[in-house]
Formats: C-alpha cells, structure tokens, sequence
C-alpha cells in the first residue's frame, strides 16, 4: 500500500524568526522579534521610518548579524545567516537604493544573477571548452525568461546605470528572479514611482509569486499597495514587533493606526 | 552604408555572443591580423620592429594584466612592474636551471610565479579598498625588485645584475632577428588577448564587474567576494608576469630589475587610462599612444628650426608636453580612448545619416 503524502498546505513554515535582537554599539535596531512567513505568502513589513525594517531583511539574508535569536529557514535553523549561504539556500533580494552593477548591461545584471547556476569551472569557460558553451547557451535562455517576464527586452543591452529610476527597479527585480529563489526580499520597490508604475510593479510582484510559488517578503510605504496584495502583514515600531496577522486585521489594530496616526493625549 | 547591418541575425545564443557580430568587423580584424602577421615581418625594418612594434605588444599586454585587476575587478595596484619583473627572472631562472626547457614554457612558468606573488600581495584586497590598497601593491614594487637586487641567486651571481636573455628559440626555429622576436611576441600576444577577452565574457568576467560595481550586492547573489578578487590579482600576475619576461627577453634582450621600476607601473597605469578601463581594445590604443606620441613628439622638434631650443631642454619641452596633453585628454574623454572608437563606430554604422 502506498503511503499518503500530506498535501503541503499554505501554512507551512518557510522562514522562521524567533526573538532575534540586533544592535550597533549601543543603538538597539531590533528587539526581540518573532514571526513566521508561510511557505508561498506574500508577507509585506510596514512601519515607520527607523522602524528596523530593512534591519531586518538584512538579518535574513546574513548582511547583519543579530546577537540574539535564530533564523530558520526551509527547515534549517541557523543562529545568523551568512549572503553567500543565503543565496545558495534560495533566498534573493533588492535594495532600498539601487545596487544594480551600473556599468554592466541588463543582460549582464541579469546572468550574473544567476551565477551561482553554474557548473562548469572558469578555466573551462575562459578556453571555451567541455560544458562550458551549453551552459551559456541554458543561462541565456533563462535569463530571456525572466526579461520576457518583466517585459524589459528593449533594453537588454543598455548599460544599466543610462536607464531612468523605474526601469532599474525593475532590472533589480528581474536580477533576483533570475536566481529562481524560493523567497524573494524586497526592499522598498516601489520607492519613488509614480501610480502607473507602481501598479506594474504590484503587478509583477503578484505574477511572481502566483507563476513560481516564490514566497516574497516586502517593505512597502503605500499602504494601499501593502493592503491589496499582502496576504500578511507585520507591523513594526522602534524595533518592536506590535501586530502581525492578515491585512484586515492589522488595519483595525489600535496601536498600529497610534503608530501612523499617533494618539489623541 | 559600409558598415550596415541590415540583414545580419543572430539566430542563436552562441552567434549572438561573439565579439564581433558584424560581418564587416571580423573581416576588418582578420584582415588586420593577416596584415601584422605576413605582410608586417617583409616590409618592417629593424628599427620599426625593435623600437616600436615590440615595446607596443609588450607594454600592451602588460596594460591588458592591470585592465583585468583594475579595469574589470576594480582594485587599483601600483605594482604591475614588480609583477613584470617577477615574471622575468622567474622565466629566465626556469630557464637557466632546468637543461632543455622550451622557451614559451619558462615564460609560463614565469607568468605563474608573478601570479603567486600577485595573489600574495592582492591578499590585504580581502580587507582594504581602493587608495589604502594601492599601499600593499606599492609594497610589492620596492619589495620584488630590492631582492631581485640584494640576492645575488635571481642574477645567477653575475656582478653587474644585467644579465644577458637567452637565445630565443623554439622548435629549432632561431626567433633572435628583429622580425623573429617581433612575430613571437605578437603570438603570445594574440593568444592572451583572446583568452583575456573569453574570460572578461564569462561567469568570472561578470562576477569580477559586479564586484567592481557594488561588492555588497555581488555577496548577496552569492559571488564570493575572496575568490574574485584572488582570482583577479592571479590571472591579472600570469599576464604581467609573461609581459615581463617578453620585455626583458624580446624587446631589451637583458634581464635586469632596473627596466621595471615604479615609473614602469606608473606607465602601465597609463596606459590603461588613457585607453579605456574595462575595456580589451583600449590597452592596444593606450599602448599605441604611450609609444608612438613621444616619437611624434621628437620627429616634431626636429622640423623646428635649429637653435630655437636648447638640445639639452628639448626633452624636458617633450614630456611637459605629453604630460598637458594626457591631461587635457583626460577631461575632454575621461572613458579613454576605446569610448572615442566606439561612439565612431555607432556614427559609422548610421553614415551618411546623421540622427
């Protein structure tokens, strides 16, 4: 008889924080901050300015190390990432102010996005032997995927530090997807765009992750924009944790709207 | 017109990755190297070959070693000629050492101890950025030569530290003549220019401009950071290494650790600057203009009428010369001269339209 495999469900637990603090010197960016992100959710982090944030998705993927707590991920709990480790696990990011390789085109931004792919050693790839052309050949083809996906061809070979704000966010995107992730860490990318192209980057965002599954954590500003495709969102003030649940729910929650709004006295 | 386009398709990856798309662009360079390879060894002379085309191919390369280190990878050195010279007495000791070595094999074996060396002295890379590790190459350009000095071992003993480079031969074939040393210069040349194109293009080429563009965000793709880095003091030290030993065993036909001082790597330096960072072609021009500009120079004073100016001056008249025009150059094109070749090529390929 053939054993049952249980479905995986969407609540299963793909990044696991528990009780992480992190300080500089005597600054204190984070306090003691647990929260789970399920495998396949788009999980958006919202506060204010200062709220250790972007802290924190450097702590997941081991820019920052936190002195206290763990961080599991798919199964492996570790006391603090490390980048490399990170992207090999299958974590992917942006930044909050563009680290694109500027004077390298699209196409180049994006194949190195997917550098860790590679099989063949570089001695075989500078003399052009053995494996080395076919892989070439597989990593094109996938990094046109992903630029068809994010409707950037136009543009494959322009360097990327010529093009406007908008198109390099999006070459941001396209460079992190290229590296297949199972969990994709967005920083701010919507930061600075107009309407129309925050609603093509809305729409990008939830293309990805519904197509590949990718589990995406953000940091977002517009409220409109975290409410409209988060299927969960954490609040975060001074480095604390103070609501996390569905959108619905976190809009009612007194101390979050005391955060935004500030409170009668 | 001559230089269109039209009707050329890339129709797969591969096709689409060759340096030279356009069919007139590879006719143009196969026609060149048919050029320097057959017609230039019957018509040069021997003061053509000895006193421009050898030093042009040498210093080229050279220029391509510190390119790949500081115009790909992003980290300065002031220590090419050290390198240079590394690569010159390990070749020439390889070669006085072990009865019957071919002569490309020393000059490998050179370019492999210069690269140790370079990955040696590229180690505090793994820390230290930008000016503070120009301190470490600089150590290394004291350092190599001052022992090369000192230990009399390097120079086989010889009182007078200038040795004497073996005859140049390979399968039999004597390549001591002006013409000989030049075509094999240009062949090493030519394979290490290609070799150093295919590995710009490559996993390592990208990862080394990622670092050199943002270091943070290359960790986070997941480069490692340590292994570029050594990677590129290593391949940048083979090149400078076999730079060297063609300019001690080619060009001056002496080994002597004097030819490589700081002012050979300020030269190095350059010539990558004045032809282009991250960039193949421009060491060719770098090294072109390094060269030919000063001989330009002097071929104009002597159109001057005598007396004008003292003989004894003329010299220094020429490098304030050369030193204002770099200058000048340096703000007109700071991309260096390859940026100049491109944007007439994006002109050509429009002629005679103008938009």
């Amino acid at each position: 008889m053939t054993e049952v495999v249980a479905p995986t469900t969407r609540a299963e637990t793909l990044l696991q924080l528990d009780g992480i603090s992190l300080s500089f010197g005597g600054v204190k960016a984070i306090t003691d901050i647990s929260f789970a992100v399920a495998r396949g959710e788009i999980c958006a982090l919202i506060g204010p300015n200062g709220a250790g944030k972007s802290s924190l998705l450097n702590v997941i993927n081991g820019v920052y190390r936190p002195q206290v707590g763990s961080v599991t991920f798919d199964g492996e709990v570790r006391r603090h990432m490390r980048p490399h480790h990170a992207a090999q696990r299958g974590i992917a990011r942006t930044f909050q102010n563009i680290a694109l390789f500027k004077g390298m085109t699209v196409l180049d931004n994006v194949l190195t996005g997917r550098n860790l792919k590679r099989r063949s050693t570089w001695v075989e790839q500078a003399l052009r032997i053995g494996r080395a052309e076919r892989e070439d050949d597989e990593q094109r083809s996938r990094a046109e995927d992903v630029i068809e996906f994010l409707h950037i061809q136009p543009w494959r070979e322009t360097v990327v530090g010529k093009l406007p704000y908008g198109l390099q966010k999006r070459v941001e995107l396209a460079r992190a997807l290229a590296a297949e992730p199972t969990l994709l860490l967005l920083d701010e990318p919507m930061a600075g765009m107009n309407a129309a192209e925050k609603r093509d980057m809305s729409r990008f965002i939830v293309d990805i992750n519904r197509e590949y599954g990718t589990t995406v954590v953000l940091i977002e500003h517009d409220i409109g924009v975290v409410m409209g495709i988060s299927d969960h969102v954490v609040v975060l003030d001074y480095g604390r944790k103070i609501a996390d649940g569905p959108p619905e729910e976190v809009r009612r929650n007194a101390e979050v709207i005391a955060a935004y709004l500030g409170t009668r006295h | 017109m001559l230089y269109t386009e039209a009707g050329q398709f890339s129709t797969t990856y591969r096709a689409d990755r060759r340096v030279f798309r356009l069919r007139q662009d590879r006719i143009a360079l196969g026609t060149l190297l048919a050029f320097a390879v057959a017609v230039v060894p019957l018509i040069g002379n021997d003061y053509w070959f000895s006193a421009i085309l050898i030093p042009f191919l040498v210093l080229s390369l050279a220029g391509l070693g510190l390119n790949l280190l500081t115009g790909y990878a992003g980290q300065l050195s002031l220590g090419s000629a050290a390198f240079m010279a590394a690569g010159a007495f390990a070749a020439y000791n390889f070669n006085l050492r072990i009865e019957g070595l071919p002569l490309l094999v020393s000059f490998g074996l050179g370019g492999l101890v210069a690269a140790l060396l370079s990955i040696v002295f590229g180690l505090p890379s793994l820390r230290i950025k930008g000016f503070y590790l120009i301190v470490s190459t600089l150590a290394a350009q004291f350092l190599i030569p001052w022992v090369l000095v000192k230990f009399g071992w390097f120079s086989n003993f010889n009182a007078s530290g200038v040795i004497t480079a073996p005859p140049l031969e390979i399968a039999g074939y004597d390549l001591s003549s002006p013409g000989g040393r030049y075509l094999l210069t240009l062949a090493v040349v030519i394979a290490l220019a290609w070799l150093a194109s295919n590995i710009v293009r490559s996993e390592l080429g990208r990862n080394w401009m990622a670092v050199r563009d943002m270091d943070t965000a290359a960790a986070v793709i997941g480069i490692s950071l340590p292994k570029a880095k050594l990677l590129a003091f290593g391949i940048s030290g083979f090149y400078l290494g076999i730079a060297g030993s063609l300019w001690a065993f080619t060009y001056l036909g002496t080994v002597e650790p004097h030819g490589f001082d700081l002012a050979r790597s300020f030269q190095v330096l350059f010539i990558i600057i004045i032809g282009g960072m991250g960039s193949i072609l421009g060491n060719f021009l770098g090294a072109a203009f390094i060269v030919l500009f000063p001989l330009l120079l002097s071929n104009l004073a002597a159109l001057l009428p005598v007396g004008l100016i003292d003989a004894g001056q003329l010299e220094n008249i020429q490098k304030m010369v050369f030193g204002a025009l770099i200058i000048a150059f340096l703000i007109r094109e700071p991309d260096g001269l390859a940026r100049l070749w491109q944007q007439f090529r994006a002109r050509a390929r429009r002629w005679p339209l103008r938009y």
